[in-house]
């Protein structure tokens, strides 16, 4: 496809904490409605490249391009491009302070502008969709923490982002709860998102991902299908990471 | 017999053992300093209303009680705001803030509460009003009369001592309590912050609608505290003529020569005052508490 819409353009991305290079020339296109997976052992820089994709980590050099918008310090542009990409964390963050609906409709009024009526409206469709309208009037603390995932995803979804973010969803959850939330992100998948997903699910990973990244010392070691990931490691890194993880 | 269970076992099963002697917990466990206090308030109420040189006193003093409440109120209401900035400013990104912020809040705390009322009060406010003066002088000079006119409107001795009562309390007790909002607002989670910003809320946003709610929540007892602080420290206002309680009570003792009716007077009406809102801030405590 040479019309793909380049909707995500990361080019040679370095980050340093001090003298720690987290990302060592990252660079990374996604094309508007592709999935793409990124694995790789802890401190391998995933969560800090796709923290970078938002600005929410201010790269210490290299481009980070929005649908063609180049990112800066520039306060005014962050705001608005961030509004279009949704983000979920590993530990919610959801306001404790606010009901679950309260949650999702907040920022439609300060950001979007909307009016109390249409954000209340858009918010109660969006906790319909992660499956837990009933929950609508409850604090944070009263929800499990699939529960509070999910509203986190409405929360993102509410804002009718471009690009979804996921920054390990499933790694703060009990094991029962996983599935719920995968059921939502495959659902989300399945109906075109963009969405960059940092995970340590392979079968989510196999089943809706277009791309696997596998990073590792702040590099991308490979980029590939998950067919080609799973079954065909072309690179010794992988190979041994895949062997340690899938061994039981 | 012994072994029979009582009809209580029966229905909640085996009951707790004490250790140690029951009524004697309880005796140990009772709040005798609030018995303490309300036999003082008792006793007092008793004296004020037998003895005529005590309903004298009190009579006298009584006209000082507005004065401590609105002086109160109006320098807490000030602190905090100038509480809020000052805390903002010290763990704000920008370095001029950052520095002029912690300055505030070093100098402040460097002086004694006493030396500062009386040096805001006598030495910073008509400082401030000459330089509004001049500048006011100076606004007439280039043609800017109306400017100017505002500027010369005040006079310093316009500026009641009551107002610079307020005006001392207010700058030194925000020192204090930009410290408490610093707390507050430093005890949120990063990941708050986060999630608001990549919603895409700006800075200001961020803070109003989600850190700035959650902090005060977290702060409310230490500001309860500080209000608390705040009503007995406003009898320092009485060394600028300010006719609070503590002033009027001297005022008495020193026609009269009854100290110890003049004092023991303003003694019971502060720890009164003092009790009533501890009460209340533990209330609210546990209100919030009972919330989350």
């Amino acid at each position: 496809m040479n019309d793909a819409h380049k909707i995500i353009e990361a080019i040679d991305v370095y980050k340093y904490f001090g003298d720690v290079q987290a990302l060592n020339g990252v660079s990374l296109t996604v094309n508007l409605g592709k999935v793409v997976v990124v694995i790789g052992p802890s401190g391998s820089g995933k969560s800090t490249f796709l923290r970078c994709i938002n600005y929410l980590e201010t790269p210490t050099s290299g481009q980070i391009f929005i649908d063609g918008q180049l990112l800066s310090s520039d306060q005014r542009v962050l705001n608005e491009t961030r509004a279009e990409i949704g983000m979920v964390f590993q530990l919610f963050n959801l306001f404790p302070h606010l009901t679950a609906l309260q949650n999702v409709t907040l920022a439609q009024n300060v950001v979007r502008g909307r009016s109390k009526q249409e954000a209340l409206e858009v918010g109660m469709q969006q906790l319909e969709r992660v499956g837990i309208p009933e929950k609508a009037d409850s604090k944070p603390a009263q929800l499990s923490g699939g529960q509070q995932q999910r509203v986190a995803i409405a929360r993102a979804l509410a804002m009718n982002p471009k690009i979804m973010l996921f920054d390990e969803p499933t790694s703060a959850l009990d094991p029962e709860m996983i599935k719920e939330v995968l059921d939502v992100m495959l659902d989300l998948a399945q109906e075109g998102m963009t969405m960059v997903c940092v995970t340590h699910e392979m079968g989510f990973a196999r089943a809706a991902a277009d791309e696997v990244i596998f990073m590792d010392n702040g590099f991308i070691v490979e980029h590939t299908t998950p067919d080609g990931l799973f079954n065909n490691p072309q690179e010794e890194r992988t190979k041994l990471f895949l062997s340690q993880i899938l061994q039981h | 017999m012994a072994t029979q269970p009582s009809d209580l076992e029966t229905r909640v099963g085996p009951r707790i053992e004490f250790r140690g002697d029951p009524f004697a917990s309880r005796l140990s466990n009772f709040p005798w300093w609030f018995l303490g206090i309300i036999l003082i308030a008792v006793w007092a109420v008793y004296i004020i209303s037998t003895r005529d040189n005590y309903q004298e006193a009190y009579a006298f003093i009584k006209q000082g009680i507005p004065v401590t409440i609105y002086i109160t109120l109006v320098a807490f209401s000030l602190a905090s705001i100038i509480g809020l900035v000052a805390g903002l400013s010290r763990i704000s990104r920008n370095v001029i803030l950052r520095n002029l912020g912690t300055f505030y809040i070093e100098v402040i705390r460097g002086i004694p509460m006493l030396v500062l009322i009386f040096y805001l009060a006598l030495v910073a406010v008509p400082s401030v009003v000459d330089a509004l003066n001049a500048f006011g002088a100076w606004l007439n000079g280039v043609g800017l009369g109306f400017f100017g006119a505002i500027c010369l409107a005040i006079e310093n001795k316009n500026v009641p001592l009551e107002v610079r009562a307020i005006i001392a309390l207010a700058v030194t007790y925000g020192a204090f309590m930009a410290e408490v909002f610093r707390a507050g607002i430093q005890s949120i989670g990063r990941g708050q912050m986060e999630a608001a910003r990549s919603l895409g809320m700006s800075n200001a946003q961020s803070l109003r609608y989600i850190i700035l709610p959650q902090a005060v929540r977290n702060i409310l007892p230490a500001l309860g505290n500080d209000f608390v602080a705040m009503v007995k420290d406003s009898s320092l206002v009485s060394v600028l003529a300010v006719r609070d309680i503590t002033q009027v009570a001297r005022l008495y003792a020193g026609r009269s020569f009854r100290f110890s009716e003049a004092y023991t007077t303003i003694a019971v009406m502060y720890l009164t005052m003092v009790v009533i809102l501890s009460l209340l801030v533990q209330f609210i405590e546990r209100r919030l508490r009972a919330n989350e």
